[in-house]
């Protein structure tokens, strides 16, 4: 993760390199001088920019100017600036909603059920690839569980509705086999969240051991030669050397993930939804997204209220978990 | 790690114990386990992709075709939605990714540039959108108000600059590209557009591989959001949105099955069809995947450098 960066080594590199001369103290005027001609100096740098700033300003920051209808009764024949203010109208209304409660519960369990599942199991493949030495086996595995990483969404959900068809999916040719007949598991809403969250560690814990593998290529050979040598063995080495040497970068994943534990991911619960499984699979994304474009009569204001919510709630999280993490592990995202 | 493979396996040999090798044993079947369960359903979707109608729809396919046919990619040739969403996916995916590709880097080089007045207040600037959007719907009313809706554009402009590629890049350009070199190219009297151009430029390949990859596989290819809220024109929808109309909603354009006339043929034929499209559909990444996993995961290493 980016985040982890530090930039005191390449600081510390830099330094002096476009200094002007000796240190000394500067009078203000002589040190906005300075400024200047530094910023003059590199206005090609900023020439540079200009074309990523103005995007950045049109497509991510005029959106959160814009999120203040979550304050208003917006309506399009005013505008954003003249919409009429309602306060926290909106937001009390989605309190006040029967949705709330399910929503928040779905979206919720499906994260730490996701989290769960989905968190250790990709460091355990890590620490049992890298055992493997023989180049090719090892190879074939990482290509292999790589690999549904790069399946788009909507096949994968397709793959699932096939997959576990109740008629013609490789579940009921089993079941048939046996002598059974297999249920309709896309249209229980019971198993909803377990082929949810199941068949994305499926298609993810691959991709997301590849960061683990790194870090452990990174360990030092001569920890291992000292413990080979004391005596320790495979499963001693990776309880002592391995896994510590992977928490740092757990924990800044870690903390990552709980900091986004609103944002379901849209994209596939959406496309596993229907009517039948609606009251397990029902999350905020999925319920911003229908009451503000898909309902017969558009509600921008609640819509974005519920957004704007999601998003506040999420980025105090993040910075709480941080906080803890810091405190407890010494490890953390910034 | 080449040298720690070599000198790993030399104590292995030498000092490999019992309990060392029942756990590698057990460690072997668990990696062979997990292989398994990853290929079961990939291999479950192509063999019933070559198999007959009816095989599909009695149930009789397991791992490996059963009376080997090419109907439902034939059918599928002849769909003329399936072709136009793959033409504009190639499309957006290709002039996105340029996009994508050009505002990245135009933006990671001042940014990791060490003497940039202002340059940890625009970093954060872009880094902040990781943490927090205005939503959903203030950005469809931006990109309403552009009158971006329903054009080609919409698919192209607001994805822009991803904060995760941004950061790689930077990282990238701090630690592959000495300051020395730029200072050089100062002396030498090029300006910072030239030697961006003639110094940066062909030193960033490695990492104009990686965001491509990145971009085009992520960002484009493989998503429908932005379709689904953007676009109303069917001319325009990407593959993954015909794919969900066919594959989701299970509407398909019934003149495909008109020839015949047999109801359960015909079921068998609309099943059929969605797993020969799952694999077409995905056969473009899985063909140029095992070329460019290695730039992947060089992209994840430069993400984790500490």
């Amino acid at each position: 993760m980016p985040v982890l960066i530090s930039d005191q080594a390449t600081s510390a590199r830099n330094a002096g390199a476009y200094r002007f001369g000796a240190r000394r103290r500067l009078s203000g005027r002589e040190a906005r001088a300075k400024l200047w001609l530094r910023i003059r100096r590199n206005w090609q740098l900023y020439a540079l920019l200009f074309l990523p700033i103005l995007w950045l300003i049109v497509f991510r920051y005029a959106p959160m100017y814009g999120a203040q209808i979550a304050f208003r009764q917006y309506s399009p024949a005013f505008g954003i600036e003249a919409s009429p203010w309602v306060g926290l109208a909106n937001f009390e209304r989605f309190f006040n909603s029967p949705k709330f409660e399910p929503v928040i519960v779905n979206t919720l369990v499906l994260s730490f059920y996701s989290l769960v599942a989905g968190f250790p199991i990709p460091i355990l493949l890590a620490l049992s690839l890298n055992q493997v030495k023989a180049r090719l086996f090892r190879s074939s595995v990482q290509m292999i569980t790589y690999a549904p990483h790069f399946i788009s969404t909507v096949v994968i959900v397709g793959m699932l509705f096939q997959f576990l068809h109740p008629r013609v999916g490789f579940t009921a040719v089993l079941a048939n086999a046996l002598g059974m007949s297999a249920p309709n598991w896309m249209g229980d809403p019971d198993a909803f969240r377990h082929i949810f969250v199941w068949s994305g560690v499926w298609q993810e814990t691959g991709f997301s051991a590849i960061i683990y593998l790194a870090v452990l290529s990174t360990v030092d050979p001569a920890l291992h030669e000292a413990a080979v040598v004391d005596g320790a063995s495979r499963l001693q080495r990776i309880r002592y050397i391995d896994i510590p040497s992977l928490l740092p970068t757990a924990m800044v994943l870690l903390v990552l993930s709980t900091g986004r534990v609103l944002e379901v991911a849209f994209e596939k619960v959406y496309l596993m939804q229907s009517p039948l499984n609606l009251g397990v699979a029902e999350v905020i994304n999925t319920y911003v997204y229908k009451v503000g474009l898909l309902s017969p009569i558009l509600d921008f204001s609640y819509s974005t209220a519920i957004g704007l919510l999601k998003g506040i709630v999420g980025l105090l999280l993040l910075i709480t978990v941080n906080h803890a993490a810091r405190r407890l592990t010494a490890n953390s995202v910034w | 790690m080449a040298s720690m493979t070599s000198y790993e396996s030399n104590i292995n040999k030498v000092n490999e114990s019992a309990v060392d090798r029942i756990f590698m044993m057990g460690n072997t079947t668990l990696l062979l386990i997990i292989t398994v369960i990853i290929l079961l359903p990939l291999i479950f979707i192509v063999a019933a992709s070559f198999s007959s109608a009816e095989a599909v729809i009695a149930g009789r396919v397991t791992l490996w075709p059963v009376d080997f046919s090419l109907l439902g990619y034939e059918t599928i040739f002849e769909h003329k939605k399936v072709w136009n969403g793959f033409a504009n996916s190639l499309f957006y995916t290709f002039f996105g990714t340029i996009f994508n590709v050009f505002m990245t880097i135009i933006a990671a080089y001042p940014l990791s540039r060490q003497d940039l007045v202002g340059r940890r207040f625009i970093t954060f600037g872009f880094i902040f959108t990781m943490l927090f959007s205005g939503g959903l719907i203030p950005t469809y009313m931006v990109v309403r108000d552009l009158g971006l809706l329903n054009t080609r554009w919409a698919m192209i402009l607001p994805t822009g600059i991803g904060p995760f590629n941004l950061l790689i890049t930077i990282t990238f350009f701090r630690t592959t590209i000495p300051p020395e070199l730029i200072e050089a190219a100062r002396i030498d009297g090029a300006s910072d557009f030239r030697t961006f151009r003639s110094v940066i430029l062909p030193l960033a390949r490695p990492i104009i591989a990686v965001l491509a990859l990145f971009y085009a596989v992520n960002t484009h290819w493989n998503t429908y959001f932005q379709a689904l809220i953007y676009l109303k024109d069917q001319d325009l929808f990407p593959l993954q949105i015909v794919l969900r109309e066919i594959l989701i909603q299970n509407s398909i354009d019934a003149s495909m099955l008109i020839d015949i006339e047999d109801l359960v043929a015909r079921e068998g034929l609309r099943e059929l069809l969605k797993y020969s499209l799952i694999v077409v559909a995905s056969v473009p990444v899985m063909i140029i995947y095992p070329f460019v996993q290695r730039h992947f995961v060089k992209g994840m290493m430069i993400g984790s450098v500490k």
